[in-house]
């Protein structure tokens, strides 16, 4: 939403000629539902970027005592910690703020891999016939691979020699947002296909193909405005999906060093105490999905402000 | 007068009551959940415990060992003994009778031939057999009658007590597997499925992974027994599932090995919980293993984590027993364990005779004196905190399985070691690649390209002889045996492999305890090369309706199911 | 369209034995031992011998060859001669499953009703649910109606399955007492009280899921309703004086239905994989569970077997989506 406000800016000196963007944004502000879901995502990249400069806590440091450790683990709110302590006595708001910048982070790239790995080949399967029975092979492929295997392998082969070029944390998170990005991809691109096979057929298309529009205009101009909502939802989707992917990577022992805390990993720690302590679960529970929320919100604003037959409106 | 009566007749009914309540079946249904679900009742093709606990409710052996360590006899008449003869002298021989009148659960009579078989069906070359290091050294078995069996072995053996003495080698029905010898093994379904054995109970139905039952046996020795007239052995979820369904709602009776948080445990078994939590205590020690070799990345596969080099800074004991040192035992317990675990020093820490109870020094945290003896070894504190010696960071790091508790451990490992000034980065890894043997695999905990690692190990039955001869220097992993051997430290020492070789050859149990005890010293207090942390007993909950549970560090937790009955 | 059928079908069969290989592989290839399970106490030779007894030694190509053998002519050959009663097969090796020594075939089949009830049940439950909730919410798009379902449905997605199961299974077993935390799978159905208790054990797992797979399908069906709301033949529909009800449920849903067929297409298969957390949290132990705990054990036959299954139904469903397309919308043409 960010990137959206910026060209409006820019473009605030040169009044007169009114970009479309401006258009979008004006749209975008009527939203009720994207400011809100704006002004939330806002609060939680300020939360987890943010945050940890005011509240000084280590996410990972335990009390020196063996006593106070003992005194301190497992806590509910306080002022100390205002979100309680782990079974380590370790704050959970810092670890909170700790786990957000990664999950953010793996969710949004991860996200972003996926879709647009999914849309090209969606949208070339859809509009070269001649693709289209290659490329949905290759997708049936990726969809019959056992996830677990397939992941193990990628471990087996990366880890090491990525942790030792770029250090172990930036390693290991190209690994695992690829790792999610590339068997996360077929259901968008079956989507986009179908739509596409579908939209190449409306008069429209014929009407830009009669007049000689080259195949990649013809796709970038006509043909992927028109496939943006489901892929949108999709988009929205992969987020919260790979939140929890990431999770289940780190609880497999295929992810982040274990002492890297991360949402998902908070929640499935915290999934054992959901009797006594349920706050541990639901924290990030909530972080999770508020991020979804806000993103979708988001979402159907953009979508809304891009659609020019709505934007008239 | 009417009243009084009744209250007579109460008491009299309150008299018979034991008797009434104790004849075959009147309890209903016993109901165990075993969240890792049994996969096989033949405990020849498979030794994981899950499938030998679900076989041990029908199959049995020769004697078994009780809870407090003494072997009993189960289908022999007696213990043969040197001074009964029925060990001979030479310790190259030993002779069991049967008990008269014995007979399997469909009728027909167990006689030495099923012993016979039974020896050979596991020693076959082509079956794969998953108990055959019971048979080691075995040369053959025999029938002397048909209740008397003779098992001669190749060398004097100071333990005769191997083979069928435990849940793990029970004895088979010859009829049943006659033709399931050998490469025919995986051909039998049925019979793996639902073993014909001499227990309590036989198997009703069998579906793999997922669910047993059984039925009280009708042919079994005591008329009386069992008091239930049949099992459900639930498999699958995960041991908070199976903490929640014995003590909670109460769905079932037993529940199997809770690895859990003590927190988790105590917030379930409150005053009104319906069950309570029993702990056995066997040899499982979790501990940290010491790499000598160097792991490091950059030298050449093959060379890595090899005798070929010795690890740049875990080679100077002073590191070793710092790092030990560092660490507080105690409080790994409560965080980890609870009523499960105890700290210790041992690598071998039960049974009593074994143990070597004066081994203590580690039980006590010392942060100053691991931060003393590192100073004296030459690292000296930098400016950010961790230790440097020749423009060398005093980093280490530490592998493990993934599992919660153990990541747990890593982090407080981490942090003991940090405030003494050792830098630590740590891994885990998943469990069926860091415990498999997949050679071509970097992860796995053979190879150990770490520099420490943690994780359990345990010996079975009651005699370490075995395991301690594990640390032999040609035991130690490395590409010419396919990082195939156990001797994950590459600890060698030539002292200590004689001690493995006389330990062979002494049948006197008090002088085999001494050295036992003394090559558990040499691994552990005189060298830290193991480094252990805690004494760990596995937990099962019990529904507090049950009597008679009585569990068991050594054989089976199941191994007297037939006495279990239920509290009215 | 009958012609673009046939020739997909045909062409899968070397599309089918290229996944098969590449699978086999990877599985090969993937680090794991089938004895990482056996205790620590068993001597290496004697896991060594073990392998050798499995065959988990081989070459890949030796390996895979014989699991061809034995999927395509050994399985089929046995169950037509448990069909007409004739023993076709006689002693040879069916595909073994290396963790329970058993055909991996009857093991499959004794997963199967627990999955197709919980799962499959689950997944109907979702689609009906969903499809109505995305048409509602997209035609009274911001309504209050709106607003909840997508709420609802964003947290459905977003908060993962065990921690709604587990909440379930605290409120509704452990508090109230109402329903089963433990999925009995040997429970036959054969009078009203056990029709019951069927229906009680089945309540809260089908639950979840239908919560995570509506969720996920209904959030299509409004994307794609919302487009085509706002197109021209709407509008052409209406000046028409056509009902709402048919401009709707007959134009604009027709219109729509192309993504949301795509992603039911996509899921049919996935009930054959089962939902491995949920199975879990609840121990149904159907094919889910049988899959993942064949991963954790390294069993080869067993994990290839399965996924090729489900690498099966993925080509044959992802063609009837491509059929359905044309049923759809018969502007598309494949020929």
């Amino acid at each position: 939403m960010t990137d959206m406000a910026k060209p409006a800016n820019t473009n605030r000196a040169i009044r007169p000629p009114r970009s479309q963007w401006w258009d979008v944004w004006d749209q975008f502000k009527t939203h009720k539902g994207a400011m809100f879901g704006a002004a939330v995502f806002v609060f939680i990249v300020l939360f987890v970027v943010i945050g940890p400069l005011i509240w000084q806590v280590s996410p990972t440091e335990m009390p020196q005592k063996a006593l106070d450790l003992i005194r301190g683990k497992n806590l509910g709110p306080s002022w100390e910690h205002p979100l309680g302590t782990d079974q380590l006595a370790r704050d959970v708001l810092a670890r909170m703020m700790a786990g957000g910048k990664v999950s953010l982070a793996v969710g949004l790239v991860a996200m972003v891999i996926s879709i647009t790995l999914g849309t090209t080949v969606g949208v070339l399967a859809g509009y070269f016939r001649r693709l289209d029975g290659p490329l949905m092979r290759l997708t049936d492929l990726f969809l019959a691979l056992p996830l677990l295997p397939l992941l193990l392998v990628m471990v087996m082969l990366f880890r090491d020699p990525l942790g030792r070029m770029l250090g172990i944390e930036v390693g290991t998170f190209l690994l695992i947002v690829t790792a999610i990005g590339i068997t996360s991809w077929m259901q968008c691109a079956r989507i986009v296909r179908g739509e596409v096979i579908a939209l190449k057929e409306r008069e429209f298309v014929l009407a830009a193909r009669s007049i000689g529009t080259p195949p990649i205009r013809m796709v970038l101009r006509h043909i992927l405005p028109n496939v943006m909502s489901p892929v949108m939802v999709a988009a929205t989707l992969g987020i919260a999906g790979a939140i929890i992917t990431e999770s289940a990577l780190s609880f497999l022992g295929l992810g982040f060093p274990p002492d890297f805390p991360t949402w998902g990993r908070l929640l499935a720690d915290g999934a054992d105490y959901l009797q006594d302590q349920p706050l541990r679960v639901i924290w990030p529970g909530i972080a999770i999905s508020l991020t979804v929320l806000s993103v979708n919100y988001i979402g159907d604003g953009l979508r809304d402000a891009l659609d020019p037959r709505i934007r008239g409106r | 007068m009417r009243l009084t009566t009744a209250l007579l007749g109460a008491a009299a009914m309150m008299a018979i009551a034991p008797a009434a309540f104790a004849a075959r079946g009147s309890d209903g249904e016993l109901k165990l959940i075993y969240w890792q679900a049994p996969s096989i009742l033949n405990p020849y093709l498979s030794s994981g415990t899950k499938d030998l606990e679900a076989s041990s409710i029908v199959l049995e052996p020769l004697a078994r060992y009780t809870p407090k360590g003494e072997l009993v006899p189960y289908l022999a008449a007696e213990i043969p003994t040197l001074d009964n003869g029925g060990i001979a002298k030479d310790l190259k021989s030993i002779t069991w009778k049967l008990k008269p009148g014995l007979k399997w659960s469909d009728g027909s009579a167990v006689t030495a031939d099923d012993v016979v078989f039974t020896g050979q069906y596991c020693m076959d070359p082509k079956g794969g057999c998953a108990q055959l290091q019971h048979f080691t050294g075995v040369d053959k078995v025999e029938a002397v009658d048909p209740t008397t069996v003779k098992i001669t072995f190749k060398e004097p053996m100071p333990d005769p007590y191997q083979p069928f003495t435990s849940y793990e080698n029970p004895i088979l029905q010859k009829k049943q597997f006659e033709k399931c010898i050998g490469a025919a093994a995986p051909t039998c379904t049925a019979a793996n499925f639902g073993p014909i054995g001499t227990g309590a109970f036989e198997v009703a139905s069998f579906k793999t992974n997922d669910v047993v039952t059984f039925k009280a046996n009708p042919n079994y020795r005591d008329p009386n027994k069992p008091a239930f007239s049949g099992i459900t052995m639930k498999g699958g979820g995960d041991a908070m599932a199976a903490a929640r369904a014995v003590f909670q709602t109460g769905e079932f009776d037993y529940a199997w090995n809770l690895q859990l948080s003590p927190d988790v445990i105590k917030g379930m078994t409150g005053p009104d919980a319906k069950g309570h939590v029993v702990a056995a205590f066997g040899s499982l020690v979790e501990r940290l293993e010491m790499n000598m070799t160097d792991p490091s990345p950059t030298l050449p596969e093959g060379e890595r984590s090899t005798s070929a080099h010795p690890n740049p800074i875990l080679s100077d004991i002073r590191v070793r027993e710092a790092l030990s040192m560092a660490i507080d035992r105690s409080l790994l317990v409560q965080v980890g364990y609870g009523p499960a675990g105890q700290p210790t020093c041992n690598l071998v820490p039960a049974p009593a005779a074994y143990a070597d109870t004066t081994n203590t020094g580690c039980l006590k945290q010392d942060v100053e004196g691991a931060k003393k003896l590192l100073d004296e070894a030459g690292w000296k504190m930098g400016a950010d905190g961790f230790r440097y010696k020749d423009g060398k960071k005093l980093s280490l790091t530490y592998q493990t399985s993934t599992n919660a508790v153990r990541q747990d451990f890593q982090a407080l490992i981490k942090q003991w070691w940090h405030d003494v000034g050792v830098d630590t980065e740590l891994k885990n890894i998943n469990a069926s690649v860091f415990f498999g043997s997949d050679p071509g695999s970097p992860d796995t905990f053979e190879k150990f390209y770490a520099d420490v690692e943690m994780y359990a190990n345990n010996f079975s039955g009651t005699d370490p002889q075995a395991y301690m001869a594990q640390y032999v220097c040609s035991q130690a992993p490395s590409p010419k045996n396919q990082w195939q051997g156990q001797n994950m430290n590459r600890y060698c020492d030539p002292k200590y492999d004689a001690m493995v070789t006389e330990l062979g050859q002494t049948a006197d149990p008090v002088k085999r305890a001494e050295m036992v005890k003394t090559m558990n010293d040499m691994l552990t207090k005189d060298t830290m090369t193991i480094v252990p942390l805690v004494w760990r007993g596995t937990t099962s909950g019990v529904a507090n309706s049950i009597v008679g549970e009585d569990i068991n560090p050594w054989d089976s937790e199941l191994w007297n199911i037939g006495d279990w009955s239920r509290k009215h | 369209m009958f012609t673009y059928t046939i020739r997909r079908l045909v062409l899968a069969i070397p599309v089918l034995l290229l996944i098969s290989l590449i699978i086999f592989a990877l599985l090969k290839f993937a680090p794991g031992d089938p004895m990482a399970q056996v205790p620590m106490t068993v001597p290496p030779e004697v896991k060594a011998k073990m392998r050798a007894a499995l065959g988990a030694d081989q070459p890949l190509i030796v390996q895979y060859l014989l699991w061809l053998k034995q999927f395509f002519i050994i399985e089929p050959l046995h169950i037509l001669g448990t069909m007409t009663g004739y023993d076709l097969v006689g002693n040879a090796q069916r595909v073994i499953s290396w963790q329970t020594r058993s055909p991996v075939a009857d093991i499959i089949a004794q997963r199967m009703p627990q999955t197709l009830t919980v799962v499959g049940m689950s997944y109907v439950v979702g689609v009906l649910i969903a499809l109505p909730i995305g048409i509602v919410s997209a035609y009274k798009q911001y309504s209050w109606f709106d607003q909840i379902g997508t709420f609802v449905s964003m947290i459905g997605f977003s908060v993962p399955t065990f921690f709604t199961g587990v909440m379930l299974i605290l409120i509704f077993s452990v508090y109230l007492g109402w329903f089963p935390s433990i999925y009995d799978t040997t429970l036959v159905v054969d009078s009203w009280p056990h029709f019951w208790l069927q229906v009680r054990q089945m309540v809260m797992p089908v639950a979840v899921l239908a919560l995570y797979n509506a969720a996920q399908i209904s959030r299509f069906m409004r994307a794609s309703m919302l487009d085509n709301l706002q197109q021209d033949y709407v509008r052409t529909a209406r000046a028409k004086g056509m009902t709402e009800q048919v401009v709707v449920l007959k134009h604009v849903l027709r219109n729509s239905l192309i993504p949301v067929v795509t992603v039911i297409a996509l899921g049919v298969p996935q009930i054959f994989g089962g939902a491995i957390i949920t199975e879990q949290v609840f121990k149904v132990n159907g094919l889910g569970a049988l899959l993942i705990n064949a991963i954790y054990a390294d069993d080869l036959p067993m994990v290839q077997t399965l996924t090729f299954i489900f690498a099966i139904l993925i080509v044959i469903f992802n063609l009837i989506a491509d059929v359905l397309y044309g049923i759809l919308d018969p502007r598309i043409r494949y020929d």
